[in-house]
């Protein structure tokens, strides 16, 4: 499996991670032997075998279905760079 | 009515996905309140804001939700079911991805049965459910004036969801809107979701495609998003089959897309392509671990399962006689047939009478007032004491209806509305017998006339007396009072 240099401005892109050009040679390589060892599970005689949905062999918990958590708006929105009316202000964005 | 018919030589394919918010108290990985219309961020918690080292913990509630939902459906509840990510941008959606289930939903299979037209042209169709999956709803961005910026409420954030997906089985617009109508009454049958369109608590994305009549292959679909009610379904589905054909026959192609449904203009436009489409990198969910059910727990929440929309409209049929049609409009929503059933809950009361009332006049009334049935002016209990007046005698049908605007413009009881306005019915035989002799005695003319072989003008004696009377005589009484006075015996 090698990846191209347009699928790695491609997956780049939706990871919202902005890559310098010079990097993307060492990248792809790096990239390229994670591939090589994930496709190791491409072995056939792996087919046989339930896929996992998690490697720990145990069992969701259910929480009952009641309100634990009280209003802590302005504790938690201490952190944001920006508010106004009880509202996270973030960059206008249009779909 | 919409003047809409599918062109010639074409068929269409429809498939709907419906995203229904469950009814639970808390959301599906927290313990924030998911109640509707809190101040702005109030109810979101740590979790639902995605800080760092929080662990989401699945809620009960909505897993026995949605295995209602699917067992109503008659669906394969999985015993194994688990949590993926479904990975993209937008400021609404804290974490950066939706917890979801991609590759084991909770619900598989299933189908539902709706049925289109009436009396002699109505035909039952069924559609099939492909799955039912539970996920996290997102938060709500404001687009309004904030200095050029954007503000964002999450305290929708993480209220659970079934996203319910159907197979393209629907071949018209009709066929769309009556399952979206029957899923939107099961779930509330339910008692899973409120079914609040306007507020987003039932959201409804249909899958449109059109093809040559024989093909086998399906044509390119879209996807068309933000229909808020049954009626602009109905409309953007209309609005896309006719759009697709105009392309096709004019050499055009469709693009795979998602459009959005403006019901201004009533049209849908184009959103995003399938080129522009996320690349979703959906994985499964390290915090999450597999949910597991037991036969038990699935044979206990299958006993919960209330009495459903077909299976009340049967009974209405062979226990109350009621039309197929009446019996499907009377249990089309749970409200109205708790409405109906509170009104036949007296004892000795007519079913038959009840229906015509429920689909006639409070039907029409809702319809006038813009109103849902649980909003009725008249209530349930004021109906039957009504239509009790009107069984016994104290009130026509026609008085009935008088009554009836007098309860809902005003209140007040039925016994008391009609002593006020004395629109009390006279079935006092010696009363009706005298304002007929006095009808006969001044008409001489007309007895002759009509003695001589005019039937026709029993008619006319039937209208003065009523006239004499004000309207409330009882017909009935009017009618033999007057046949035997005037045959003579």
């Amino acid at each position: 499996m090698s990846l191209t240099n347009d699928q790695l401005q491609t997956v780049a892109h939706l990871a919202r991670i902005a890559v310098e050009p010079e990097w993307t040679e060492a990248l792809r390589s790096d990239i390229n032997g994670i591939l090589d060892q994930a496709s190791r599970l491409d072995d056939p005689r792996l087919n046989e075998l339930e896929p996992m949905a998690h490697p720990l062999d145990q069992v969701q918990r259910l929480r009952p279905d009641s309100v634990t958590e009280t209003d802590q708006r302005e504790t938690l929105m201490e952190g944001a760079p920006a508010q106004e009316q009880g509202l996270f202000l973030v960059p206008k964005v249009i779909e | 009515m919409s003047q809409f018919a599918i062109p010639s030589g074409w068929e269409v394919v429809i498939g709907l996905e419906i995203h229904a918010q469950l009814a639970t108290r808390s959301k599906i990985f927290s313990g924030a309140s998911t109640a509707f219309g809190a101040e702005p961020n109030a109810q979101a918690c740590a979790v639902d804001l995605g800080l760092p080292g929080v662990l989401p913990v699945l809620n009960e509630g909505a897993v026995r939700m949605a295995s209602l939902f699917g067992l109503a459906i008659d669906a394969e509840i999985s015993r194994v079911s688990s949590f993926d990510r479904k990975n993209y941008f937008y400021p609404d959606l804290p974490k950066g991805y939706q917890t979801t289930q991609l590759a084991r939903p909770i619900v598989v299979g299933g189908s539902v049965t709706v049925t289109t037209g009436e009396g002699k042209k109505a035909k039952e169709h069924t559609i099939r459910v492909t799955r039912a999956h539970l996920e996290e709803d997102a938060g709500k961005s404001l687009h309004e004036d904030f200095h050029g910026m954007t503000g964002i409420d999450l305290n929708r954030a993480g209220t659970p969801l079934i996203e319910i997906v159907s197979e393209p089985d629907m071949r018209n617009p009709e066929q769309a809107v009556a399952y979206a109508r029957k899923v939107h009454a099961i779930v509330q049958y339910l008692g899973i979701c409120d079914g609040n369109m306007q507020e987003g608590s039932f959201r409804v994305d249909a899958n449109v495609s059109v093809r040559p009549e024989g093909d086998e292959a399906l044509g390119t679909r879209t996807e068309i998003k933000n229909v808020n009610s049954f009626r602009f379904l109905q409309r953007a589905i209309e609005f896309e089959i006719e759009r697709q054909v105009d392309l096709l026959e004019t050499g055009g192609e469709v693009v795979q897309a998602t459009r959005l449904y403006d019901p201004d203009r009533d049209e849908t436009r184009l959103m995003r392509t399938k080129e522009e489409a996320d690349d979703y990198r959906y994985f499964p969910c390290p915090d999450l671990l597999p949910v597991v059910l037991d036969d038990e727990t699935i044979e206990s929440w299958r006993a919960e399962l209330p009495e459903l929309p077909d299976a009340k409209a049967d009974r209405y049929q062979s226990e109350f006689g009621l039309s197929a049609y009446d019996a499907g409009v009377l249990t089309s929503s749970r409200a109205t047939a708790e409405y109906f059933e509170a009104v036949i809950a007296r004892e000795g009361s007519d079913a038959k009478l009840a229906a015509n009332w429920v689909m006639g006049e409070v039907a029409a009334l809702l319809n006038r007032l813009e109103c849902e049935i649980g909003e009725c002016p008249v209530p349930a209990e004021k109906l039957a004491d009504l239509l009790e007046r009107i069984a016994d005698g104290t009130l026509s049908n026609k008085l009935g209806r008088e009554v009836f605007e007098a309860l809902a413009e005003q209140g007040g009881s039925v016994d008391e509305i009609i002593e006020a306005r004395g629109l009390k019915q006279i079935s006092d035989t010696g009363a009706i017998e005298a304002m007929v002799d006095e009808v006969i005695a001044a008409n001489p003319g007309q007895v002759e006339a009509y003695r001589g072989g005019k039937d026709k003008l029993f008619g006319f004696f039937v209208g003065q007396v009523m006239k004499a009377a004000k309207g409330k005589a009882n017909p009935q009484a009017v009618n033999e009072v007057l046949k035997r006075r005037l045959d003579g015996n």
